[in-house]
């Protein structure tokens, strides 16, 4: 078994004492720990202290407020998936949830882990000993980068089920640090550099998301693919929300979303979709233009298993097959 | 083996549950790494990170100075070489000269605990001339100037053989069609759940003791005692209960020597668990193949010669590979009957984990080329590949081409059984373009007549004691692995005693303690342990009722054992608890027990060289029918159902025969779809994913159903008639489910695995040639799954 190690773990009670807590040089949060104690278990990191959320009961509570569902950064995967009003507002955000890696990890994982989870690739998420026999790389103990060979920007995956759909579902962050609390659209908060994928300051605890209620009708769906129906993380990873000018599929499309993961260490929103738009959401000119665009502007790297043209033809199949089920859905 | 006219049947062909099943179901079942001693040091191995280079010096000064660190030790503490196989010893503990892949082990540190060994694994200075790597086979037969193992004898040939049966060039040229074709199978590995754990202890009198979670204890007992150079009599090894192994712990590891060495050292316990990485790296997995097939028919579908020529992909070491050689062709010559047979196979050193022994060890890969041979050509003859099949059947009592004794067969009826739970008649003739079901057959060995050093004593031994309050003792050296062969020892001396399961305590697996036998490998154990654990516990069925019978002044043979009772059989109100007809037996004979053991029959093999490799006393039949939904547009395969009717001769325990065919076709379904055992030669030679997250094999969620049907042709070779039931079932799952997506959607899958983008470039790649005009459609896609565009 890897070994751990060896850490302080400090367990404030209040937002307030875990912003203080994180002040610490080196001190990392763990919440449920599915992301960061493997990655501590590989070498990523080797923080002297660990700022546990797990009595900090204030970051569990979901609140409609304002015209917004605001969920606390403590609320757990299962208890997302199982919520009734996530699943009768946002049913994409509930599904996709609901199918993040494994029962037991749902039952730890939190939102706050989900949308801060690390970035992922091939030739980091591997042991130190791994590591060492390739040299590293940007996001390692190394100077290259193995996916896009001279690269000098790291290109680990942004691999959270959750941030494409909490994206295109407008959301956004609310962090709290030592200079208060600040909100940005959750898009906004992720950047390119694997190494440093988000602009959350090192002392910033994510105490919350923000979900705007829509004043009218929409449909949403999440498509992953992966290898498995468990455990993985996901391979093909792209969330939809159309709002329509009434509760019908066959009623005009107003507005649209997309947004796709597991591409480089951002999210990507599709543009030009303005053609859709106006449509009946039912008119199949709708679904294909939608999965060409996605084809088109979304470009896989072999920072993941399985070949990148493949998965750039599967953004392409699974999106055209959300919008074919959303219109099947009714 | 029994010497009453009536054999008994208070157990066989029963359900059981697994007399360890209640422990292990609690959680209480104590593994290698339960155990914990006193003053027990942890020890950790430095391994290679290059794939392929000279060791220039190794400096652990630093480590040995590290607080908590007691010993250090490095290839030269360990020098000599060994191996699975007397005649191929080209691998040592420690690296002494060169690490042959990334991963190999060069030293070895034992400390107060993990941390700590961690630690001084980073002390330890290692200077490294790189060497260039070789990675493919083929080249590296053709690189002389690159020895990469250096007890190797011919550069990196690491075996060869070449046998002919019969003319196969002139029997191919007579044939009304001969279907030639390139196969790949995949590297595949084990993937047991329990990493490999070993830990040593020494008494003050200088007795080591180690255990390991090994399935072959008698063979590392020899080795241990080889290499430290210790009597084996100064030897124990005992293997504690194990989670899982299937062949990948079936010979001697670095971490069993190591804390070995390092206990007779420092004179502490020393434990050694590995982690999951290193469990990839000692593999010893399913050999990758490179397999070209000719094979010949007549008109009617039968099969005339078959010509194949195999490169093995052995990594490293030798590990099992003299034998998996001789395997890749020696197991191919049943269920089907032919006139004439070649097979050349070269197995060569790679810069690589070395491959071994899986599951279905060497048989699976060759018998994939030939089940989709068959598939082909029943198809360019129009002719239905279970019937073709069915035509093909060498039946019972045959002889093999390559003169191997075959004696019951129920591979017709597999067939059969197959056909109809699967409703293959409908199905081939109904499924959709996107649908599709498919068959293969197989056979494979229970045990084999090479017992890898050549003795005359017996394969297989048991000893059984009674006791005055009614229990059963069952010695036993077999290695219970999870294949239930302790259940297995108990029900065959329930049989013969008619004692209750939990009368019965088989104690397995202990050298000091067990006779010996050979290990858990080739399918061996429910043949020649049972035959053996029959013999000896028919003896002391025979002093019980002797005994009994004295008492009732009746003939012994009046006198039947069950139910915990002695009976008098034409008065069945007449009985004893076996605990009294035990203490009158022991009144009358002193101490009861027996022993029974068991050896090959010499008469069932061919007289050429490698003659006796692969032959068995008994053969298992296969045969699955899977079905499966291709996804057109994404390449997915879902595997629905496979139908697994398996011929075990006689189930002595129906629910484990049922679980050894499921989790087999399991295995084997696994292989198919996802599993990838690889380096990777553009990253310096490392597995890509030395992790159960990244080396993905299913889920239950990924799991088809699979439908166990037990068929039961007795065999007078095995106890009450029973074969092997534990590996045959594996071999067929994957040939079905390749042909199975021929059926579904026309392309033919000859490079396994079979993933996503592999079938959907196959999809492709179809659909360019039915636009040129040079295919029509597969099949008519009423179903509406769209087509490639």
């Amino acid at each position: 078994m890897l070994r751990l190690p060896r850490f302080g773990v400090q367990s404030p009670e209040t937002l307030d004492d875990a912003v203080t807590a994180l002040a610490q040089p080196g001190a990392r949060i763990v919440a449920g720990g599915t992301d960061i104690l493997p990655n501590l278990k590989h070498r990523l990191d080797q923080p002297p202290m660990l700022v546990s959320l797990a009595r900090v009961t204030s970051l569990r509570e979901v609140k409609e407020e304002d015209g917004a569902l605001r969920i606390g950064a403590g609320v757990t995967l299962t208890d997302i998936a199982e919520h009734a009003r996530v699943q009768a507002l946002f049913p994409s955000l509930a599904y996709a949830a609901s199918i993040v890696a494994s029962p037991l990890i749902r039952n730890m994982g939190t939102l706050g882990g989900n949308v801060n989870l690390d970035t992922r690739c091939r030739y980091v998420n591997q042991t130190h000993f791994w590591r060492s026999a390739i040299g590293g790389c940007l996001k390692s103990e190394g100077d290259v980068c193995h996916v896009v060979p001279k690269g000098r920007i790291c290109v680990a995956a942004m691999s959270s089920d959750l941030v494409p759909v909490l994206s295109s579902l407008d959301a956004s962050i609310v962090n709290v640090g030592p200079e208060g609390r600040r909100e940005m659209p959750l898009l906004d908060y992720y950047g390119a550099d694997g190494t440093k994928h988000t602009k959350r300051l090192d002392a910033e605890v994510t105490s919350e998301v923000r979900i705007p209620i829509p004043s009218g009708a929409t449909r949403a769906r999440y498509a992953k693919w992966t290898v498995r129906d468990s455990i993985d993380f996901p391979l093909v990873s792209v969330a939809l929300r159309f709002s329509l000018a009434s509760d019908s599929v066959h009623a005009e499309v107003t507005d649209i979303a997309v947004v796709a993961g597991v591409l480089g260490s951002k999210p990507r929103k599709l543009t030009r979709l303005e053609d859709a738009i106006g449509r009946k959401l039912s008119d199949p000119t709708v679904a294909h233009t939608v999965a060409e665009r996605a084809y088109a502007q979304c470009k896989p790297l072999e920072n993941v298993p399985y070949e990148a043209p493949y998965r750039r033809q599967m953004i392409r199949v699974h999106t055209q097959r959300a919008i074919e089920a959303i219109i099947d859905a009714g | 083996m029994s010497d009453e006219a009536e054999i008994p049947t208070n157990q066989i062909g029963k359900s059981h549950r697994k007399v360890d099943a209640m422990e292990r179901m609690r959680g209480i079942t104590r593994y290698t790494d339960d155990i914990k001693l006193p003053g027990m040091l942890h020890a950790k191995i430095k391994r290679s990170p290059h794939p392929h280079a000279r060791i220039v010096s190794i400096d652990a000064s630093k480590a040995l100075a590290h607080p908590g660190v007691h010993g250090v030790i490095t290839g030269k503490d360990l020098a000599t070489p060994y191996g699975i196989i007397p005649w191929t010893p080209d691998e040592t503990a420690l690296a002494v000269e060169k690490a042959l892949h990334v991963g190999d082990g060069v030293a070895c540190v034992a400390a107060v605990d993990e941390d700590t060994a961690i630690e001084a694994l980073d002390l330890i200075e290692v200077e490294y001339d790189v060497l260039e790597p070789l990675y493919d086979p083929e080249t590296s037969l053709e690189r002389r100037d690159n020895q990469i193992n250096p007890y190797a004898r011919t550069g990196n040939l690491s075996k060869k053989v070449l046998l002919e049966f019969g003319d196969v060039d002139d029997v191919l040229d007579k044939s009304d069609i001969v279907i030639e074709a390139d196969y790949f199978f995949e590297g595949t590995t084990h993937a047991a759940i329990e990493p490999h754990c070993a830990v040593a202890h020494v008494e003050p009198n200088g007795l080591l003791t180690v255990w390991s979670a090994t399935q072959v204890s008698h063979y590392l007992h020899r080795e241990l005692a080889k290499v430290l150079a210790v009597p084996a009599n100064r030897i124990r090894v005992i293997q504690p209960p194990l989670g899982g192994a299937f062949g990948g712990k079936s010979e001697p590891f670095d971490l069993e020597f190591c804390v070995a060495k390092l206990a007779l050292m420092t004179r502490r316990p020393v434990k050694l668990l590995y982690t999951r990485e290193e469990v990839f790296y000692s593999h010893r997995g399913r050999h990758p193949m490179k397999m070209k097939y000719r094979t010949g028919f007549n008109k009617d579908g039968k099969i005339t010669g078959v010509d194949a020529t195999t490169f093995l992909d052995g990594g490293a070491y030798s590990s099992f590979g003299l034998v998996t050689t001789y395997y890749s062709g020696q197991l191919l010559c049943a269920p089907y009957g032919f006139d004439a047979y070649r097979f050349h196979s070269r197995r060569a050193y790679t810069n690589k984990p070395a491959c071994g022994p899986k599951r279905g060890h060497g048989s699976v890969q060759p018998r994939f080329a030939l089940e989709c041979q068959i598939d082909k050509a029943a198809e360019t003859l129009g002719l239905d590949p279970i019937q073709m099949r069915l035509r093909n059947d060498i039946g019972s009592n045959a002889v093999t081409v390559n003169e191997f004794r075959v004696g019951s067969n129920g591979f017709s009826e597999c067939l059969r059984r197959v056909q109809d739970s699967s409703d293959w008649s409908r199905k081939r003739q109904d499924l959709p373009y996107g649908r599709g079901v498919g068959v293969a057959g197989s056979t494979y060995i229970s045990g084999t007549n090479y017992p890898i050093y050549p003795n005359d004593m017996p394969q297989a031994a048991v000893q059984i004691t009674l006791d005055r309050s009614g229990r059963a003792r069952v010695f036993s050296g077999a290695n219970d692995i999870g294949q239930g062969s302790n259940t297995m020892l108990a029900v065959i001396t329930g049989n013969e005693l008619g004692l209750p399961l939990d009368d019965i305590r088989v104690l397995s697996a202990d050298t000091d303690l067990c006779p010996v036998d050979l290990g858990a490998y080739s399918s061996r154990i429910t043949l020649m342990v049972g035959n053996a654990c029959v013999e000896a516990a028919a003896k002391l069925r025979r002093l019980v009722t002797e005994a009994v019978g004295k008492r009732w002044e009746v003939s012994r043979k009046r006198v039947t054992l069950a139910d915990g009772m002695a009976i008098d059989r034409e008065d069945p109100e007449r009985n004893v608890p076996l605990a009294d007809a035990f203490q009158w037996a022991e009144a009358d004979n002193g101490l009861l027990g027996a022993t029974g053991s068991y050896n090959t029959p010499k008469d069932r093999h061919g007289e050429y060289r490698g003659g006796t490799i692969g032959a068995s006393p008994a053969y298992s039949f296969t045969a699955h029918v899977a079905e499966v939904e291709v996804d057109p547009l994404t390449g997915v395969v879902d595997v629905k159902t496979i139908w697994v009717a398996h011929d075990c001769g006689r189930a002595l325990s129906r629910k484990i025969v049922e679980g050894q065919m499921e989790g087999s076709a399991y295995m084997g379904f696994a292989e198919a779809i996802m599993e990838q055992h690889i380096v990777d030669p553009d990253h310096n030679g490392v597995h890509p994913g030395p992790s159960l997250l990244d080396y993905r094999i299913p889920t239950f969620l990924d799991t088809p159903d699979l439908e166990a049907i037990i068929v039961e042709s007795p065999d007078a070779q095995g106890p009450y008639g029973a074969k092997e039931a534990g590996e045959g079932p594996l071999h067929p799952s994957i040939p079905a489910i390749a042909n199975a997506i021929y059926d579904a959607v026309g392309v033919r899958m000859d490079a396994l695995p079979f993933t996503p983008p592999r079938v959907l470039a196959a999809l492709q790649a179809r659909a360019e040639r039915e636009r040129a005009g040079e295919l029509s459609p597969h099949k008519p896609d009423t179903d509406g799954a769209r087509r490639i565009a």
